[in-house]
C-alpha cells in the first residue's frame, strides 16, 4: 500500500515538474534536508484558515512520511501577524523554519509601520490562492447582488459588513465594494472568520466576505446565501453543497456589477539568506504534499484556487500582490503614517 | 426520546477497551499538561493532536477531549498549592484555595476543587445531552451588545467584594486595562502603546501577567517570611477525600447557581474566564460565610471551580454546532475535527451522529474517570507541599520559566515575568488587590472591543446597550450587582423602619 502510494505521488510529482517551465531541475537530489524539528510559523491564530492548512500539512508530512524530522506548527499571530514576520525575519541562517502566508504579508507592514517586507524573507511557494465569497442571510429577500446592493442603497449606510481584522484584506474588499458601488457600510472588524460567519448568522450584520471554508457549514446548514465570488472566473468545484448548488454555481462578483477581483496567497517562505539547495528541499516537500488525498481534500472543501508557483513566477507575483495592496490600502486611507 | 437511544449507541462505542485505554493515557497527560503553568490545555491539544490522526475520528476527539478534561483537572493543583493558576479560569480558585492549603488543609482544598470541577462538568454535559439544538441556537443571539453586557456583568459582580479600599481596588484594575490596552488595537489596526519596540507587538500575554505576579510573587513573599512553606505542617490523611465530601452537600446551593452561570457562560460564548470571577463573586454577595472569602473558605473554591468546569464543558456546544470555539483548547480540537474530515456546523449533529453521540458519552465516562484518578492522587498532591521550601522553590521558578517561555517561545517573556513578579509582590506590600487587576487583563480587550464594536454598529448611541430584552437584562442586572452593597442597606432600613413602626 505504501509502495503504492510512493510511486503515485513520484508520479503525480514528475507531472508537476514537467508542466513547470521554472521548476528547478531533478527536486529528488536536494542535496539538503532537515537534521532538526522544522519550526512552521502561522502568523494567525488557531482555528482560521492559515492555522488549519498548516495543521493538515503537518498531519499529512507526518502520515505519508514525507521528511525525516516532523513540523512543529507554532502561532505566532501578535499585532496581526506581525510578531510572526518579525520572528521569521530575525532567525537569519536557522533554515529549520518556515511560514505559511495570509494576505496580512501586506496588510500588517503597511498598516502598523513595523520593520518588515516580505522581501526579508526567502521565497518558497505558492500553495494555493483563498477565495472570498460575498454572503448574506439566508433569511433576507435578496437573491443577487443587484438586489443586494439596492437594499443597502436604501437603507441609506446603515448596511453592516463584518470583517476579520482591521485594514486588512475584508476591510479592503469592503472598500472596493464601495467605491464600485457608491453603498456606505459600517465596517464592524472580528477577531477571526469563524465569528464573521456566525455574527452572520445570527443577523448582527447584514453581509460578510467569508472565505469558502469558514462559511460552507453554514450554507450547507441552510442559514447563509453565497452571492458572488471575487475571482476572474467560477470555482471549478461542481459537487452540489445546499440546494442542488454547487461551488461551480456561484457567479463572479464582475458579471454582477461589482468591479472587484481578490485572491488571498497561501504561500511559504523561509528564513533570509536560505540557500538554494535549502529552498529546493521545501519546494519538493510541497509537490509531495500537494499530490496527497488529503491535500486534495482540504482543497476541494475549502474551493481553493489550486495555483501553484515556485522560483522568479512567484516572486513576481508576490512584487504584484505588495503593488496591488499599497494602492488599494492608499486609496483607502489604510496606509500607517 | 431518540436522544437517549443514540447515547446509549455512543455508549457502546466508548465502552471498547481500546477506547477506555486511551480516555486514561489522556486524562493522565491531561493532568500532567494542566499542572505545567504555560503548556496549559491548548498547547498541550495541539502538540498531541497529529498522535490521533492515525485512529479514528470518533477515538481521536475521545482521547484528546480527555486531555481537555485532564488539563481543566489539572490547572487547580497548582493554583492551591503554589497559588500559580496554569489557566486564566483557574485564577479565582486561588483566592480561597492557596489560603487554605497554607492553613495546612490542601487535601480538603484539592478535593473540593476536583468535585466542584465534576460536578460543573456534568451538570454541563447533561445541559448539552438534552437541550443541545435549543441552546446553540441561543448562543446566535449574541451580537457585540450582548457580549459587552456579559463581560460588564462579569466586571460589576466581582467589582466590590475587595477587601481593601475602593480606591486601591480602581487603581489596581486601571493598571490592569492599561496593560490590557498595549500592542495592536484590534478596531483600527494600528499599534497603541508600544513606543516602536516590536518586542511589545503582542501586549502582555495573561499568563507571563499572572506566573509573574501570583507565582514569582508568592515566591518572593515567602523567602521574606521565612523559606518555608506555611503549608507543611499539613497532615496527609488517605480519608480526606471522604471527610470533605461529608462537608460539600452543605454547599448544594452554590454548586447549583455555579453550574447554572457556568453553563450559560459557557453557551453564549463568553468562556470559563467570566464564569469563574462572577460566580466567585455572586457567592461571596450572598453566601453566609461571606466575610471569610478569601482567607480560606471552602465554599469559595467550590463557587469558581464549579462555574469554570460547567462553562468549559458547554463551551464545546458553540465549537460543534457553529463552528466558533468557546476556548483556544476549544479552537485546536476544531482544528482535529477538520482535520478528520468533519465540517463543525447545524449539519455536524444530522449528519455525524455516531461521532457526536460518541463524544457525548465519553464526556460523561471521561469525567468520572478524570475525577478518580485525580482524587486518587490528592494525597500525593498534598504532600508535595512537604518538601523542603529550599527545594522546590527553584524547581517551581523553573516551571514558571518554562511556562512564560512556552507561552510565545519569546525569552523576552520569561524577562517580563520577572517584572510582573517584582511588580505583584510590590502590590502585596502595599495592600494592592491582585484579583482586579488581573480581570482586567484578561477581560479588558475583549470588554473593549465588544464595546467599540456595539459602537461602530449603533453610530455612536449607547442606547443600543438597551436595545432588547436580552441585553437590557443582563445590562439591569450587572447594575443590580454593582450597586448590591447600596441596594441591601437600603432594604435593610425600610424593614427595620416597617418593624419599627
Amino acid at each position: 500500500m505504501t509502495r503504492r502510494l510512493d510511486k503515485s505521488v513520484f508520479i503525480a510529482v514528475a507531472a508537476f515538474g514537467a508542466t513547470l517551465a521554472l521548476a528547478p531541475a531533478s527536486p529528488a537530489s536536494a542535496a539538503w534536508e532537515p537534521t532538526r524539528p522544522v519550526e512552521f510559523i502561522i502568523p494567525a491564530g488557531t482555528g482560521g484558515g492559515a492555522d488549519i492548512m498548516a495543521r493538515t500539512i503537518q498531519g499529512i508530512v507526518s502520515k505519508h512520511n514525507l521528511m525525516k524530522q516532523p513540523v512543529l506548527p507554532i502561532n505566532k499571530s501578535g499585532g496581526a501577524g506581525g510578531e510572526g514576520f518579525l520572528d521569521v525575519k530575525g532567525s537569519a541562517g536557522n533554515p529549520h523554519k518556515i511560514i505559511i502566508t495570509l494576505s496580512n504579508l501586506f496588510t500588517t507592514p503597511l498598516a502598523t509601520g513595523i520593520p518588515f517586507n516580505w522581501k526579508d524573507l526567502t521565497p518558497v511557494a505558492m500553495l494555493a490562492l483563498d477565495e472570498f465569497v460575498l454572503w448574506v442571510n439566508a433569511e433576507k429577500p435578496y437573491k443577487t447582488v443587484k438586489e443586494y446592493i439596492d437594499a443597502a442603497k436604501a437603507a441609506n449606510g446603515t448596511f453592516k459588513m463584518a470583517g476579520t481584522g482591521s485594514k486588512q484584506e475584508d476591510q479592503i474588499i469592503t472598500e472596493a465594494i464601495q467605491k464600485s458601488t457608491g453603498v456606505k457600510f459600517i465596517y464592524i472588524p472580528e477577531k477571526g472568520g469563524g465569528a464573521v460567519a456566525v455574527q452572520l448568522v445570527g443577523g448582527h450584520v447584514d453581509s460578510t466576505v467569508n472565505n469558502p471554508n469558514e462559511a460552507v457549514s453554514h450554507w450547507r446548514g441552510g442559514k447563509l446565501r453565497p452571492l458572488c465570488v471575487f475571482d476572474g472566473k467560477p470555482m471549478p468545484y461542481k459537487d452540489p453543497i445546499a440546494e442542488g448548488k454547487s461551488w461551480a454555481d456561484i457567479p463572479v462578483c464582475k458579471s454582477q456589477g461589482l468591479n472587484m477581483e481578490y485572491l488571498m496567497l497561501r504561500g511559504i517562505f523561509t528564513t533570509p539568506g536560505a540557500t538554494k539547495d535549502q529552498v529546493d528541499f521545501y519546494i519538493d516537500l510541497f509537490k509531495k504534499v500537494r499530490a496527497t488525498p488529503e491535500w486534495q481534500d482540504l482543497m476541494k472543501n475549502g474551493a481553493f484556487n489550486q495555483s501553484f508557483m515556485t522560483g522568479d513566477e512567484y516572486v513576481k507575483w508576490v512584487a504584484a500582490a505588495e503593488k496591488e495592496h499599497h494602492e488599494l490600502m492608499k486609496a483607502a486611507g489604510f496606509l500607517a503614517k | 426520546m431518540e436522544e437517549i437511544g443514540n447515547l446509549f449507541h455512543g455508549f457502546s462505542i466508548v465502552l471498547q477497551p481500546y477506547n477506555i485505554l486511551l480516555m486514561v493515557i489522556g486524562i493522565v497527560l491531561g493532568v500532567i499538561i494542566g499542572v505545567l503553568p504555560g503548556l496549559g490545555g491548548a498547547n498541550g491539544v495541539a502538540i498531541l493532536l497529529p498522535l490521533t490522526f492515525s485512529m479514528s475520528p470518533t477515538s481521536a476527539i475521545i482521547m484528546l477531549s480527555c486531555i481537555y478534561w485532564g488539563a481543566l483537572f489539572g490547572g487547580a493543583i497548582t493554583s492551591v498549592l503554589f497559588n500559580i493558576p496554569g489557566e486564566p479560569w483557574s485564577v479565582a480558585t486561588t483566592f480561597d484555595g492557596h489560603p487554605m492549603a497554607q492553613q495546612g488543609k490542601a487535601g480538603e482544598a484539592l478535593t473540593a476543587a476536583f468535585t466542584s470541577s465534576f460536578v460543573g462538568a456534568f451538570f454541563a454535559i447533561v445541559v448539552i445531552t438534552l437541550v443541545a439544538p435549543l441552546v446553540a441556537n441561543f448562543a446566535l443571539r449574541f451580537g457585540p451588545a450582548e457580549k459587552f453586557g456579559v463581560y460588564f456583568l462579569a466586571f460589576c459582580s466581582f467589582v466590590g467584594m475587595s477587601k481593601e479600599p475602593p480606591m486601591k481596588t480602581v487603581a489596581a484594575m486601571m493598571i490592569g486595562f492599561a496593560l490590557a490596552a498595549v500592542g495592536l488595537d484590534e478596531m483600527t489596526g494600528q499599534l497603541r502603546l508600544t513606543f516602536g519596540f516590536t518586542h511589545l507587538l503582542t501586549g502582555f500575554d495573561f499568563l507571563i501577567a499572572v506566573i509573574g505576579l501570583f507565582g514569582i510573587g508568592e515566591i518572593l513573599l515567602t523567602m521574606e517570611e521565612g523559606l518555608h512553606f506555611k503549608g507543611r505542617a499539613a497532615v496527609i490523611n488517605p480519608r480526606i477525600v471522604l471527610q470533605t465530601w461529608k462537608e460539600l452537600p452543605k454547599y448544594w446551593i452554590t454548586s447549583l447557581r455555579s453550574s447554572v452561570i457556568g453553563c450559560w457562560m459557557g453557551i453564549t460564548p463568553a468562556g470559563a474566564t467570566p464564569a469563574s470571577f462572577m460566580s466567585y463573586g455572586i457567592a461571596k454577595r450572598l453566601s453566609k460565610n461571606g466575610r471569610n472569602f478569601g482567607k480560606g473558605e471552602i465554599e469559595g473554591v467550590v463557587a469558581p471551580e464549579t462555574a469554570a468546569h460547567a462553562a468549559g464543558t458547554s463551551a464545546l456546544l458553540p465549537m460543534l454546532s457553529l463552528g466558533v470555539p468557546g476556548s483556544p483548547t476549544a479552537a485546536v480540537l476544531l482544528g482535529g475535527l477538520l482535520i478528520w474530515g468533519l465540517q463543525p456546523g447545524p449539519m455536524l449533529f444530522v449528519e455525524n451522529k455516531e461521532f457526536i453521540w460518541g463524544l457525548i458519552a465519553s464526556m460523561y465516562l471521561g469525567n468520572v474517570v478524570g475525577l478518580i484518578i485525580v482524587l486518587t492522587c490528592v494525597p500525593i498532591f498534598a504532600a508535595i507541599l512537604r518538601i523542603p521550601f529550599p527545594i522546590i522553590a527553584p524547581i517551581i521558578l523553573v516551571f514558571c520559566a518554562i511556562g512564560a517561555y512556552s507561552v510565545n517561545n519569546s525569552s523576552f517573556d520569561v524577562m517580563m515575568m520577572m517584572v510582573f513578579g517584582v511588580l505583584g509582590y510590590l502590590l502585596k506590600k502595599c495592600n494592592y488587590p491582585l484579583a482586579p487587576l488581573v480581570l482586567a487583563i484578561v477581560l479588558g480587550d475583549k470588554a473593549e472591543e465588544a464595546f467599540r464594536q456595539s459602537l461602530l454598529a449603533s453610530q455612536g448611541s449607547l442606547a443600543i446597550f438597551w436595545s432588547n430584552g436580552l441585553v437590557s437584562t443582563i445590562m439591569a442586572l450587572g447594575l443590580i450587582a454593582l450597586f448590591w452593597p447600596l441596594i441591601s442597606e437600603a432594604w435593610n432600613r425600610v424593614r427595620s423602619l416597617a418593624t419599627a413602626a
